[in-house]
């Protein structure tokens, strides 16, 4: 008998299918008729409402049996249509005890347990805990990365990952290279923060998708999209040394497809400040206008998504004694000065296809046209450079029989000119084409548990590395719960920009020389360097409060590296092929606990031995503190209804004894001590949101007020012997306090 | 040289275009599989790849479905169904033994398909 009606409600059923047409009534759970609800084909736009009754009737769908049937205060359903006439829904009310969620805040900076690389992710609430305003300010909360003044002339930041300044970083712009060759210095002062959406930390050897010359490790930062943005957004910025900057955002969206965002950015710093009383600037005086404009294209169904990116940047500095005018003393020892003059203009397009019935299969076409023009002057040292370059990258993902193996292969070219000249105490014309084309291909598999691997190669051919296989392999197992281990091992090989990399060296009046002449690159050979390390992270319960241990351990070492040697004597610079051992080690432990809601405590101790083998022997770098100590305390309130806000952020930095630079040949009062002291900076910063559009912020860097106060050897005569001001290894300006608002429209 | 390529590009597209009109090999399929947990997800995950023909696999905790890719010359849904209910989990098509249900760990104890 049974059987006889499930026979026939089959047949039923089969002639429902042949009128096309599903009907359905939908009741609370007292068996009451809903009206209106909203019944759809899962992931389409075709629907229908029920009437009084709670009856329906919806057209069958071809390619989708999955019905969605949602309601205001009832629990949506989603139904597999297959062989049913007359559906009989019953909508469950939502329990008002489930107002109550259970809601984890996002951390500000995620350590992921899954990704196979040692990558962490700032996102947007991280990075505006940072002063300000550019991305070389935006690393100063997170524990991975180092900042520190590279000179005491220029202002610029310089930052260090595993104990390796950033020309040992790769560092891409949506995964294009974006901080390389002639703007190696100053690079990451040239993209203010407001544009970042996150930034991508890799330690390590990194992927081999995009290139061969990461050696410590990657950092790839995403720029707001499109098609995503709010409409209008404003950040305005001062501070107490007279810098102010601007930030607007203006998208407009032509249509769920097209849409575009003009960023415009301006800061100008007009103060003269003089807090050391060395009658040098401890901050360049300058202006920089900056202009974004994004177009984003989105085809969701077809698959189609791509973005063109139009840049323009002006940035203009003059620093050295406050007495200098550029007009009347511009390479003359009348005052000792220095403008730096950049240009830059860049032209990129992103093209993704994902194939609309296989999700997992995709191309991707990156190219990209970049032209850097920096001219400059340190004293009577001339520097010019002008790097044109183009980067095009094509890649292609899909699977070996399933998505537990996943494989990226493609192809890509590379083509560098630079205009260089050199005017020192020799000059130089250095100017060259570099080009080279790669073909990559990285494999990953994932046993969608426990462990996972990505497996890379690459090889290139460059005009001046020659022909060369980069292999990079990472692991990744999680032992037991909430525990991650991973490990990674690469090759990394670049061409060292000696001057670019370097350009702090020139204000000082140290002589220039290159040691070798054999090699294709200024005389030197490639550097290569293998990268080993290990990461192991535990999140644990700790009397119940969230806490997470990380412990890393990072080798850096070198086969050959263009050595620059500081050290051999205080009036010279040499640069050299590495003849014996260079390496860095690094360790890291840190911890972080949320001791009550919203407040949360990161630390960290960071170990760095980092060793090159000079003329004058095997010596600790210079500049470089063996000890860190990192903390940041950050609490805020719940949010209120109109999401009203305070946010607190208080970040302790400890760098304990540096090596300073020999300085045994200068007269007994140039010269400095072996070893600079230990000192604390720290910074805090206070939030106040007053709705989700409006908010305003006040900080303060260096309240502790330390300063180095010998920054500049021999500052009353620069156009002396011994003038340097190099050999930096702390603050030059003392505590500085700055405020700002942010102001959106949605 | 170019001849060749234009074989392959035709072969290529008939090969697809047959598939089309058969069995598709990148077939999607969604339906009900029914688990509590993230030990869930990786069991009836793992159980969905140990089917040959299964491209991808994903199941969602929130709506108790699994979204399929697979090869329709390879397998079938009910393959799918049957591998994933033979380690413990009812599906739309094929339920779990009671047996096997019973072993599964304390917090992947979902309610079961009446």
């Amino acid at each position: 008998m049974f059987k006889k009606i499930v026979f026939a409600l089959f047949f039923i059923s089969s002639f429902a299918s042949a009128q096309e047409t599903i009907k359905g009534i939908v009741t609370d759970e007292k068996k009451q008729p809903l009206f209106g609800v909203n019944i759809a084909w899962q992931n389409s736009t075709s629907g229908t409402k029920t009437d009084e009754n709670g009856n329906f009737s919806i057209e069958k769908s071809a390619e989708v049996s999955v019905l969605e049937i949602s309601y205001e205060g009832f629990e949506s359903q989603k139904i597999i249509v297959s062989s049913v006439e007359n559906l009989f829904i019953i909508l469950k009310e939502v329990n008002n005890l489930k107002e109550v969620t259970i809601s984890k805040t996002k951390k500000s900076t995620e350590h992921s347990l899954y990704k196979v690389a040692n990558m962490q992710t700032m996102g947007q609430k991280e990075l505006l805990k940072a002063a300000c305003c550019n991305l070389s300010e935006s690393f100063s909360t997170n524990p991975s990365i180092d900042v520190n003044f590279s000179d005491a002339v220029t202002g610029n930041r310089q930052i260090k990952m595993l104990g390796l300044t950033s020309p040992y970083i790769l560092i891409t712009d949506e995964n294009i290279p974006s901080v390389r060759g002639a703007s190696q210095a100053y690079g990451l002062s040239f993209v203010p923060g407001t544009w970042v959406e996150s930034i991508q930390i890799t330690k390590g050897a990194g992927s081999v998708i995009n290139g061969y010359e990461s050696i410590s490790g990657q950092i790839n930062y995403e720029v707001l999209k499109p098609a995503t943005d709010v409409p209008f957004f404003l950040n305005l910025f001062a501070s107490q040394d007279d810098r102010y900057e601007i930030n607007t955002h203006f998208n407009t969206k032509y249509s769920d497809k097209l849409s575009t965002t003009l960023f415009v950015h301006g800061n100008t710093r007009v103060g003269k400040n003089d807090m050391n009383h060395d009658h040098f600037l401890d901050n360049p005086i300058g202006k920089q206008v900056n202009i974004l404009n994004r177009w984003q294209y989105n085809d969701a169904e077809k698959g189609w998504v791509s973005f063109l990116n139009l840049r323009y940047m002006n940035d203009e500095k003059q620093a050295g004694s406050i007495h200098f005018n550029p007009d009347t003393d511009r390479l003359t020892t009348n005052a000792w000065g220095s403008e730096i003059n950049t240009e830059k203009i860049e032209i990129s397009n992103k093209t993704g296809y994902v194939f609309p019935d296989m999700p997992y299969q995709s191309f991707g076409f990156q190219n990209s046209f970049q032209s850097h023009k920096q001219e400059s002057y340190f004293g009577l040292n001339q520097y010019n450079i002008h790097q044109k370059s183009f980067f095009s990258n094509l890649l292609f993902n899909s699977i070996i029989s399933n998505t537990k193996n996943k494989f990226t292969t493609g192809i890509n070219f590379a083509f560098d000119k630079y205009d260089e000249v050199v005017d020192l105490n020799f000059s130089q014309d250095f100017s060259r084409i570099d080009n080279s084309v790669g073909a990559f291909f990285e494999y990953t598999f994932d046993n969608l548990d426990n462990f996972s691997l990505v497996a890379g190669a690459r090889i290139d051919q460059h005009n001046r590395l020659g022909t060369f296989v980069t292999p990079r392999l990472h692991i990744r197992y999680n032992p037991w719960n909430q525990a991650v281990i991973r490990a990674s091992v690469g090759r990394g090989k670049r061409a060292a920009n000696i001057f670019a990399e370097n350009q702090q060296l020139f204000a000082s009046n140290r002589d220039f020389s290159i040691l070798n002449s054999d090699g294709k690159l200024y005389g030197l050979n490639p550097e290569i360097a293998w990268n080993y390390g290990v990461s192991f992270i535990q999140k644990f319960k700790l009397l119940g409060m969230s806490s997470e241990v990380v412990f890393d351990y990072y080798v850096t070492d070198f086969q050959n590296q263009a050595v620059v040697d500081i050290d051999a004597n205080a009036q010279q610079v040499l640069f050299y092929n590495l003849e014996g051992k260079s390496f860095a080690n690094s360790f890291q432990a840190e911890f972080s606990i949320e001791l009550i809601k919203h407040l949360n405590f990161k630390s960290a101790y960071k170990y760095f031995d980092v060793q090159t083998q000079y003329s004058s022997g095997q010596l600790q770098k210079a500049l470089q503190a063996k000890h860190r100590i990192f903390g940041n305390l950050s609490f805020e309130t719940h949010i209120k209804e109109k999401g009203q806000q305070w946010k607190f952020d208080v970040t302790y930095n400890w760098l304990g004894e540096q090596r300073l630079p020999n300085t045994t040949s200068n007269p007994v009062g140039y010269q400095l001590a072996d070893y600079a002291p230990s000192f604390a900076v720290m910074n805090a910063q206070i939030t106040r949101t007053f709705s989700s559009t409006f908010e305003l912020y006040v900080g303060g860097e260096n309240i502790g007020n330390y300063k180095q106060n010998n920054g500049i050897v021999q500052s009353e005569n620069p156009f002396g012997t011994y003038f340097d001001s190099s050999m930096l290894y702390g603050p030059v300006f003392g505590q500085m306090y700055y405020a700002g608002l942010r102001f959106k429209i949605k | 040289m170019k001849n060749s390529i234009i074989v392959l590009l035709v072969a290529f597209f008939s090969i697809s275009a047959v598939a089309q009109d058969a069995k598709s090999k990148n077939k999607k399929v969604v339906f009900k599989v029914v688990g509590n947990c993230e030990m869930c997800e990786k069991r009836i995950e793992k159980a969905a790849f140990s089917v040959k023909g299964v491209k991808s696999a994903e199941w969602h905790v929130d709506c108790q479905d699994i979204h399929l890719l697979i090869d329709e010359t390879k397998c079938s849904k009910e393959d799918v169904a049957k591998a994933i209910a033979s380690v413990g989990h009812d599906t739309e098509f094929v339920k779990a033994e009671d047996s096997v249900y019973e072993k599964l760990h304390g917090c992947c104890m979902y309610e079961r398909i009446k």
